[in-house]
């Protein structure tokens, strides 16, 4: 039988989307408050802190992507509740209606006029009643297909095109047809595969609407701000290190994670929420790890697929990162690394089918509660994208 | 069958990839095509890292390396059948 139609246990939130983790956050609207958050935490325990870098001083599109992350993060369907804290209560609130629209326990303080310490006395209680009112939630019985699963690759090498990327594909290839929500990105790292992932595009205004995205990254960022040659931070020095020579080869490869098969149905803005239903979506991102994560974890994805070659430890702190490799030195030398070990493609020991449904079997794991080896070695990177400098 | 030290993706590509640690100059490798899994026998003519590449014909400066059945660079610097192929001798044609 298929292992594309199995059950999995997740939390049903407010807004009837699946969680599957049951996080209490405590969010920091700007960096000077996220000492106050990461006191709230310690004193809390149930809670988890996003700590970030920025929040002040931002204006224009730049300042609706923060807002976007920060909302998206706290709706996010693995956090539970959410306690929002900022240096004023203008922003800090516009924050907490945002939350607020998923219907979930959600709750802002400033710290100007009271300082660090009564904020965190009161953040403190509210955050004890949130984890009170989440934490004996029980798991309810879901469809693996009403999952959103994002992807992206990282530290890539040639076996990441031969074996995980494909084993990825094969996932959406499978469950995207079920009703899965998917998501890739990485705008730069298209480069010299663009033209085939316009092809992928499900109708002709979608293509052009990636290839206007894919053209204003080449145009606004490469050659804005490039030297001479992006060689050496594309491809990294790590993908070189892995055998990868050039950007269009390792293009290739990413593109190999959106499988045979399976269009993508609309061009999102960084955490840009998808709003056309079940579908493979393109979202315009970085190609850096967790700048890419948490734009996905903040439009709403609840799992991410993380195909690495030569060892990529990324993590996030509210959406479980699973790792697959195909490379047998990495498997060999970072097993602690690696949820999902494809090797067997490149031995041709296992098929991608296999893979695939090795894979499915892991996210299906991974949404009744058992920890992704990210999750086991406390990562989580949670970093915002910042489009130019504030005011 | 047996495991494969060589993978290629696509009849028309012009390099393999290595897919054993350990790789030594001289050794006759079982080639296998992942699209069909038709295979072929090579021999290296270097140590080469696994993950690497090995050009399946001779190249010259100015050909167009294939993989994936697509264009991913330009050759820098003569290849030869056998021979690693990598930055000192492939190079993007993007920037």
């Amino acid at each position: 039988m298929s292992n594309t139609n199995q059950k999995i246990w997740a939390y049903r939130r407010e807004n009837s989307r699946v969680g599957v983790r049951n996080y209490v956050a405590i969010l920091p609207v700007d960096d000077i408050s996220n000492a106050a958050c990461e006191a709230v935490a310690n004193n809390i325990k149930g809670t988890i802190a996003l700590p970030h870098a920025y929040g002040r001083l931002q204006f224009g599109e730049d300042l609706e992507l923060h807002f976007r992350t920060m909302i998206g993060t706290g709706a996010n369907p693995n956090v539970a509740a959410c306690i929002v804290i900022g240096i004023e209560p203008g922003w800090t609130q516009r924050i907490v209606e945002g939350i607020a629209k998923t219907g979930k326990p959600v709750a802002g303080f400033w710290i100007e006029g009271n300082g660090d310490i009564a904020t965190i006395a009161a953040a403190s209680r509210k955050a004890k009643e949130f984890v009170h009112a989440t934490s004996g939630q029980v798991r309810v019985e879901c469809d693996i297909s009403e999952l959103w699963v994002a992807a992206k690759c990282g530290e890539s090498d040639t076996t990441t095109g031969l074996a995980s990327c494909p084993t990825v594909g094969n996932m959406y290839d499978k469950l995207v047809p079920a009703g899965l929500f998917g998501c890739f990105g990485e705008t730069s790292e298209l480069t010299g595969a663009e033209h085939l992932a316009a092809a992928r595009a499900v109708s002709p205004e979608i293509r052009d609407k990636f290839m206007k995205t894919w053209q204003s990254y080449q145009d606004d960022v490469i050659e804005a701000h490039k030297t001479s040659d992006l060689s050496e931070s594309q491809p990294t020095k790590g993908n070189i290190a892995g055998g990868l020579t050039t950007i269009e080869e390792k293009a290739l490869g990413n593109l190999e994670k959106i499988g045979k098969k399976v269009k993508f149905i609309d061009v999102l803005e960084p955490a840009e929420a998808p709003a056309r239903g079940p579908g493979l979506y393109f979202m315009d991102t970085s190609s850096a790890a967790a700048e890419c994560c948490t734009l996905q974890a903040a439009a709403g994805y609840v799992i991410h697929i993380f195909p690495t070659g030569q060892g990529n430890v990324i993590g996030n702190p509210i959406m479980p990162v699973i790792k697959v490799t195909g490379n047998p030195r990495t498997v060999r030398l970072m097993p602690e690394h690696i949820d999902v070990d494809v090797s067997g493609v490149v031995r041709r020991e296992m098929t991608i089918d296999q893979a695939g449904d090795a894979l499915i079997d892991c996210i299906a794991h991974t949404a009744n509660g058992r920890l992704t080896a990210a999750e086991a070695l406390g990562h989580v990177e949670f970093v915002m994208t910042k489009l130019y400098r504030s005011a | 069958m047996s495991v494969p030290q060589l993978l290629v993706h696509d009849h028309k590509d012009n390099v393999g990839v290595v897919v054993i640690e350990g790789l030594k100059a001289g050794t006759n490798m079982l080639c296998v095509i992942t699209e069909d899994n038709s295979d072929f026998h090579l021999t290296s003519k270097h140590d080469v890292p696994i993950g690497h590449k090995v050009a399946l014909v001779d190249l010259k400066v100015g050909d167009t390396v294939i993989k994936y059945g697509q264009d991913i660079g330009k050759v820098v610097a003569p290849i030869a059948r056998g021979e690693h192929v990598h930055v000192h001798n492939l190079k993007t044609k993007r920037w």
